[in-house]
């Protein structure tokens, strides 16, 4: 067997993990993904990210990167005259497009985590912080078909695995993104056409039956 | 480089994340127009900038507002040449975006929450996390600053140990970071406070320890 030179430490309902398969994708870069188990912490995941223990990590040429939008990044710099680029060339376009990214870190990821892990009166403030940043979001998205403008790029491939997550978040929750946040929708499903998405993205069916276990585990339900 | 080129960075003198944008822009030589902002009575231009956050820093470079102190450096850091900020290297360069992120996530919120949490128990627990984050600082900095023999992204993030840690313990009462415990940190946090461009920027200590005073509670000192 050829010795490997990319690997992904991954997990396939991690929306973080699934950034870094998107961005491979986009390179067409061959890796070898291993699968994590994250209730039980492997020794390579605890070697290769000692200070956070999570996925994803890649490993090239034995050597980690850690945390989703570095490792973005990374694959791009590296791989720049292959594939698509994924940020744009200009430095203000790019301060714009890690702005954003930043944005989906700090407003999407904290309030959607709420829809589906608590109850009562945090439940319904993690709806609402939701809602709102998916509206901020369409007003950025505007006419454009994607945040990267004409091409898909780095804001799209950042939010795109959240999708995965929304039926959990609907039925976790009672509610529809759709009718709050038409545009939203389109522009996820016109990201889902996309070939590199539609194989980094697990069923939402999938993502429901995890999210079903891991309530569970935490006492929610 | 076009000479007409208009820079402004609105922030407030006391701010580790203001001082953040600041060093950079002095690092690669920019003039630029520091406009002084109210945290309690904000600018139209500063809502009108940053209309997401309406915090400090906003780099307006000819009117175009770059927002987030990293994403700021990063910027200035593409916009402009000069010395480097970030390492060209791309395995180094996710290296300082992975150091001082973890700055920002780690050492930040730990600080906070033991200067200034009304529970006590809680106070304790962010004393651990920072005393935590320290450490694994202590251990990642191999020589004379982060990034090596000059000043980067890691060691610029970082600054806030350097000169904004002791003034909040002193004004609370809180002794978790000292020379004893992270000797080669303290090494490092006085090369960086003397460095020419840092020095022009730090603001001055009794206003902001007064100011710190005012602000966070006081605690007695932790075991």
């Amino acid at each position: 067997m050829a010795t490997q030179e990319v690997v992904l430490l991954d997990s396939r309902c991690s929306m973080f993990a699934m950034r870094a398969r998107i961005a491979l994708a986009e390179k067409g870069i061959e890796y070898e993904g291993k699968e994590q188990n994250l209730a039980d912490k492997g020794p390579e995941l605890l070697q290769m990210n000692p200070i956070h223990k999570k996925v994803p990590v890649l490993v090239h040429n034995g050597k980690p990167i850690c945390e989703s939008l570095i490792i973005v990044q990374y694959i791009d710099e590296v791989w720049k005259d292959q594939g698509n680029p994924l940020l744009p060339s200009d430095p203000y376009d790019r301060a714009q497009a890690r702005f954003w990214a930043d944005f989906v870190d700090k407003k999407v990821a904290d309030a959607s985590s709420k829809v589906w892990t608590k109850k009562g009166e945090e439940l319904e403030a993690g709806k609402k912080d939701f809602i709102a940043a998916l509206k901020q979001l369409e007003e950025v998205l505007g006419d454009k078909p994607y945040f990267g403008g004409e091409v898909f790029g780095y804001v799209d491939l950042v939010l795109i695995p959240f999708y995965s997550w929304f039926y959990a978040y609907e039925t976790c929750g009672s509610f529809k993104t759709e009718e709050h946040c038409p545009k939203f929708i389109e522009w996820a499903k016109r990201c889902m056409q996309r070939e590199t998405v539609a194989k980094s993205l697990p069923d939402p069916k999938e993502v429901y039956e995890i999210v079903l276990i891991l309530r569970k585990r935490f006492g929610v339900d | 480089m076009a000479s007409n080129q208009q820079v402004k960075l609105l922030g407030v003198k006391g701010s580790p994340f203001v001082a953040r944008a600041e060093i950079a822009l002095k690092l690669k030589g920019v003039q630029y127009e520091f406009i002084h902002e109210s945290l309690s009575n904000k600018s139209d231009l500063l809502l009108k900038n940053n209309p997401v956050h309406k915090k400090v820093p906003v780099l307006l470079h000819n009117d175009k507002p770059v927002c987030e102190s990293l994403v700021i450096v990063e910027y200035i850091d593409e916009a402009w040449t000069g010395s480097t900020i970030l390492p060209s290297d791309p395995y180094h360069r996710a290296q300082a975006r992975f150091w001082s992120k973890f700055v920002d996530d780690k050492v930040f919120p730990a600080v906070f929450k033991a200067a200034t949490n009304p529970n006590e128990k809680e106070r304790e627990q962010g004393g651990e996390e920072l005393r935590e984050s320290l450490k694994i600082l202590e251990n990642e900095l191999k020589g004379k600053f982060f990034n090596g023999d000059s000043i980067g992204l890691v060691d610029i993030a970082a600054l806030f140990i350097a000169f904004w840690l002791p003034i909040i313990q002193e004004a609370v009462g809180l002794d978790l970071y000292n020379s004893e415990k992270y000797p080669k940190l303290d090494k490092w946090g006085q090369e960086i406070m003397n460095h020419h461009v840092v020095k022009e920027v730090l603001p001055d200590r009794d206003p902001l320890l007064a100011f710190f005073k005012g602000r966070f509670r006081s605690n007695t000192p932790s075991k």
